[in-house]
């Protein structure tokens, strides 16, 4: 809170003394880039390749080397950023939404609806995130956006076993009940002062899920899940280069370094938005 | 404390019935013909009609959902789910002769894993170091954010291409147990590791440290006497999420490895969307996983005298 509460050329002067930090925002930001505008980070198609140079080394032309088709493995980590980075979005998107609802009526109206909702929940967390979001997948057919619904659905539990314990120590508090005694509507009192003071620790999971969705949406990939071969997606990147490790290491490794490097990022960007970092 | 566990293991149960029928309304429900996942995909077109009519009525799917949901639940109970599509054989068998594959990763990863954490705990909190503190509580955030996938591969790589150390795939002799036990026990140890660290260095700023130190006991006796035990107790809190990456990692690690197991089987079965392998699967999982949690519930207040007094007290 004093972090965000501190001037902006003092926030400046305190990530400057932070260089992890700043390196983090740097790798996050970048692959933010690729996503977004692709064509300027390189200039080769991540679908075209050159068969004359297949499984060329890591080079100052083909940064990331080639792969079977000679396509440019940077090229394709390039451009697989937006599949990989969008399907997070949109699960941690719908993990946050439904969960925090959830987590709000169990919390707010307690009694039958907590303890309904609550030991659904427990099913939910009962069942390992990956596995569920396999069979979710498995029903829904395989795609990118279907991966982003399965890990959505998968981390909804979570999300709404915080919320609810937040709601639950804000409703306890003296300013809630001197909204009711100065005559605020139970929906008045949740939308003014239970739903915003309870967000924050739901928000400082979701960035922390950024990085669990991102790996997750990526093993799914891995597992061939995802988008179909000749789409860029980093987990099927790794996949792909697999088969080749033996003789041709860079073609699973760099991509598999880059997503790796960015979930990393992403974790401690994360545990910096922690109001307490030890906690 | 009787009602305590009466609320603990009626709760455990409730949880695998509650998977058992989560997963039967996601495989045999909510797929418009569930016959259609019996078949591959590529091929589903060319399917006669007559063929897909004689499976349904193989399968059940052509009876009322209720009546469906009750004979399976029923079947379920006697332990029996069923036909594997792809290989014919009971669910059952093909999940059992899989386990111990699985478990015995399982279990060094684990070991393994709790090494690793205490190793990176006890090097934080008893360094004075600071770089190598900061180095040594930065490790465990690495460990949870390197995918599986890369970190198998990497190994593989390394230890069994580039210097030949241990076999690169297949499950034969310990050699080749190493080096997916390393890359399970990675991810796993991280969320211990991090709790760990923080119950440490919460244990070393408490009151009764204080007082042994006044009495003369250097820093390591208290860290290896009280510290240690006080604070090791608390890891069994996140039974559940290192439960959760065993399974998550051993999926992983067993098809990066080519290895037989509860992971691989899992990946076949969605891959040729083996339905009755696949509902036998999640309701095995989960089964274990409140049949653990309900282990940790009910022993946990046994080992921490603080708890087991608020208990007592609670019942009185």
């Amino acid at each position: 809170m004093t972090a965000l509460a501190a001037p902006p050329a003092l926030r400046l002067g305190g990530l400057a003394r932070r260089p992890v930090l700043v390196a983090a925002w740097a790798v996050v930001l970048l692959a933010v880039g690729w996503a977004l505008l692709p064509q300027l980070f390189t200039s080769y198609s991540p679908y075209i390749g050159d068969s004359g140079a297949s499984f060329a080394p890591p080079s100052a032309e083909h940064w990331f080397g080639t792969d079977r088709l000679g396509r440019d493995l940077y090229a394709r980590c390039v451009y697989g950023a937006r599949t990989t980075l969008t399907a997070t979005l949109l699960a941690v998107l719908i993990a946050f939404g439904v969960g925090t609802v959830i987590g709000l009526v169990a919390g707010y109206f307690g009694k039958l609806w907590d303890n309904a909702i609550m030991r659904v929940v427990d099913v939910f967390l009962a069942i390992p995130s990956l596995l569920l979001a396999m069979v979710v997948v498995s029903v829904l057919g395989y795609s990118a956006n279907n991966i982003a619904l399965a890990v959505g659905i998968s981390s909804i539990a979570s999300f709404a076993r915080v919320m609810r314990s937040e709601v639950i120590a804000v409703v306890g508090q003296d300013y809630v009940k001197a909204a009711y005694g100065s005559g605020a509507g139970r929906f008045a009192v949740m939308a003014r002062h239970v739903v915003p003071n309870s967000l924050s620790s739901v928000i400082a999971l979701a960035a922390l899920e950024v990085g669990t969705a991102v790996l997750a949406v990526a093993s799914l990939g891995f597992l061939g899940y995802g988008s179909p071969p000749p789409e860029p997606e980093w987990g099927l990147l790794v996949a792909e280069g697999r088969d080749y490790v033996a003789v041709h290491p860079w073609t699973a490794v760099l991509p598999g370094a880059a997503l790796a490097l960015v979930v990393i990022a992403a974790h401690r960007i994360s545990t910096s938005l922690r109001k307490d970092p030890r906690r | 404390m009787l009602q305590y566990a009466a609320l603990k293991t009626g709760r455990a149960l409730f949880v695998v019935w509650a998977a058992f029928t989560l997963t039967f309304v996601l495989l045999f429900v909510l797929p418009a013909n569930p016959e259609d996942l019996l078949f591959d995909p590529a091929e589903l077109n060319t399917v006669p009609e007559e063929v897909r009519a004689q499976v349904a009525a193989n399968y059940g799917f052509d009876e009322p959902v209720l009546v469906q949901y009750f004979e399976r639940l029923g079947r379920a109970l006697a332990g029996d789910f069923g036909n594997s599509v792809q290989s014919g054989k009971s669910v059952t068998d093909a999940v059992l002769g899989v386990l111990p594959g699985t478990l015995l990763l399982s279990a060094g990863a684990l070991a393994l894993a709790a090494l690793i954490a205490f190793a990176i705990a006890l090097t934080a909190t008893a360094t004075r170091r600071a770089w190598l503190r900061n180095l040594v509580e930065s490790l465990p955030s690495a460990a949870v954010s390197v995918p599986v996938f890369l970190s198998g591969i990497l190994l593989l790589q390394i230890f069994a291409f580039r210097l030949g150390w241990f076999p690169a795939f297949g499950d034969d002799g310990p050699a080749s147990l190493v080096l997916p036990l390393v890359t399970l026990a990675v991810p796993v140890s991280g969320p211990i590791a991090q709790l760990l660290v923080r119950r440490f260095s919460a244990e070393i700023e408490s009151g009764y440290v204080t007082t042994s130190r006044a009495k003369g006991a250097t820093r390591d006796q208290i860290i290896r006497g009280d510290v240690f035990r006080n604070a090791s107790l608390p890891a069994l809190t996140i039974t559940g999420i290192t439960f959760g990456n065993l399974i998550a990692g051993s999926v992983i690690t067993e098809t990066v490895f080519a290895r037989e197991g509860i992971g691989r089987l899992t990946q076949t079965a969605i891959n040729t969307l083996d339905v009755p392998l696949v509902q036998g699967i999640v309701v095995l999982v989960a089964a274990s996983f409140a049949l653990i949690n309900l282990a940790v519930d009910l022993v946990y207040p046994l080992l921490d005298p603080r708890l087991r007094a608020s208990l007592a007290a609670a019942a009185a």
